[in-house]
């Protein structure tokens, strides 16, 4: 890494590595799955509400419908990204020790991956039959 | 992790307090911080009292009057006194600003007015802090006319609404007064520029003279030096010019996207 010192100048220290060209993917990713969080967690009250009380049947009947089956893995695929991109920054902006935060980085998208997968195949196993 | 803890050598402790002004009838308290980089003793918060009487009505006035008439050492910058030099920002009961356009009844509510340096910047002595980085940063965004066209025989030419689009953006003094209170710049102000150098950066990147957009916004596209705003909206809180940074930020990251979108 690049030193520190105090013999260097002030604007080489701000300068530091120098841009990285990148942000603007991530904040406008983190934009587009909030609105889709918006449009998406409606439809999945609905469901949730509509099987309130209802049998493990009822929920097979209706996840195995392809609309609300595809409703589902939407609101998890944007849920899991935008969880994803939200946890980064907090990470980023609060753990400063480098090895850490590439750690908790790096943990944090396995642990989306992981989430979003279990909710996924769960998802799939009762749209196809239970 | 983020420090929420002072290191040990720069927690408070309570200092002096001086004694009253004798037959002041009107006399307001002040807890001022206090350290001094030639001994070992940790920053303390001594107390002045001081008599409004006798004293004009800013905050910047009670400071000269202590040093004037209590207590020499006290340190602290100022100089024009009237809101345009930016010298004596600081914190006056947890809020930042001017000393000179801050009068003490405004912060003084309780009869008491708590006074600190500028947050989480290294201290030079007492209210003065060390704005070497700041300043860097200010330069770090390049804030001067950049053009590849030869420079024209008069003066560039600027459309009446194009200039209009640089009020709020030209009138910074670069106080710090924002980007010290931004609690992104707190924690990350190694990285991330703050309000006040992005806000300069913006008055370059919307200047329809300058020829420089496209790589003034490579510069700034960052997951630190630009994307560290969370729109937390203190510098526009605290801005004693009533300028908005955020606001100005935002337009940044508009741009950000428009290139993109």
């Amino acid at each position: 890494m690049l030193s520190n010192s105090s013999m260097r100048t002030p604007l080489g220290r701000v300068r530091g590595l120098g841009s990285a060209k990148s942000g603007t993917g991530h904040f406008w990713l983190q934009r587009v799955t909030a609105v889709a969080n918006v449009i998406l967690t409606i439809g999945f009250l609905c469901v949730v509400l509509s099987l309130i009380g209802k049998p493990y049947g009822a929920a097979i009947a209706t996840l195995s419908n392809p609309f609300v089956a595809i409703l589902m893995l939407l609101f998890i695929v944007s849920g899991a990204v935008h969880m994803r991109l939200g946890m980064q920054v907090v990470i980023e902006d609060y753990i400063q020790h480098e090895g850490l935060k590439i750690l908790a980085v790096m943990a944090n998208t396995f642990f989306a991956i992981a989430v979003g997968a279990a909710c996924a195949f769960a998802l799939l196993k009762i749209s196809f039959g239970g | 992790m983020a420090e929420f803890n002072l290191p040990k050598n720069s927690r408070l402790t309570e200092g002096k307090a001086w004694p009253k002004p004798a037959g002041a009838k009107k006399v307001t308290e002040f807890k001022i911080y206090r350290w001094n980089p030639d001994d070992t003793a940790n920053p303390r918060t001594d107390t002045y009292y001081v008599d409004r009487e006798d004293c004009g009505p800013m905050v910047l006035d009670a400071l000269i009057w202590i040093k004037n008439k209590v207590d020499p050492t006290l340190t602290f910058r100022r100089s024009c006194r009237e809101g345009i030099c930016g010298s004596c920002a600081m914190n006056m009961d947890g809020k930042n600003g001017l000393a000179c356009t801050t009068g003490i009844d405004e912060c003084g509510a309780k009869g008491k007015v708590a006074i600190y340096p500028l947050p989480h910047m290294p201290v030079v002595k007492d209210l003065v802090p060390d704005l070497t980085r700041f300043y860097a940063q200010h330069a770090s965004i390049e804030p001067w006319l950049k053009t590849t066209t030869p420079a024209p025989e008069k003066e560039w030419k600027q459309a009446k609404d194009d200039r209009e689009k640089l009020d709020g953006l030209y009138e910074c003094i670069l106080c710090a007064c924002c980007s010290t209170s931004c609690p992104s710049y707190w924690w990350n102000g190694d990285r991330y520029l703050g309000p006040a150098a992005l806000l300069q950066a913006y008055r370059w990147l919307i200047d329809s003279r300058d020829e420089a957009t496209g790589e003034r916004l490579d510069d700034l596209e960052d997951p630190f030096r630009l994307y560290r705003c969370h729109t937390i909206m203190n510098c526009a809180n605290a801005c004693p010019k009533g300028l908005n940074p955020a606001k100005a930020i935002a337009e940044v990251k508009k741009m950000m996207v428009a290139r993109q979108v």
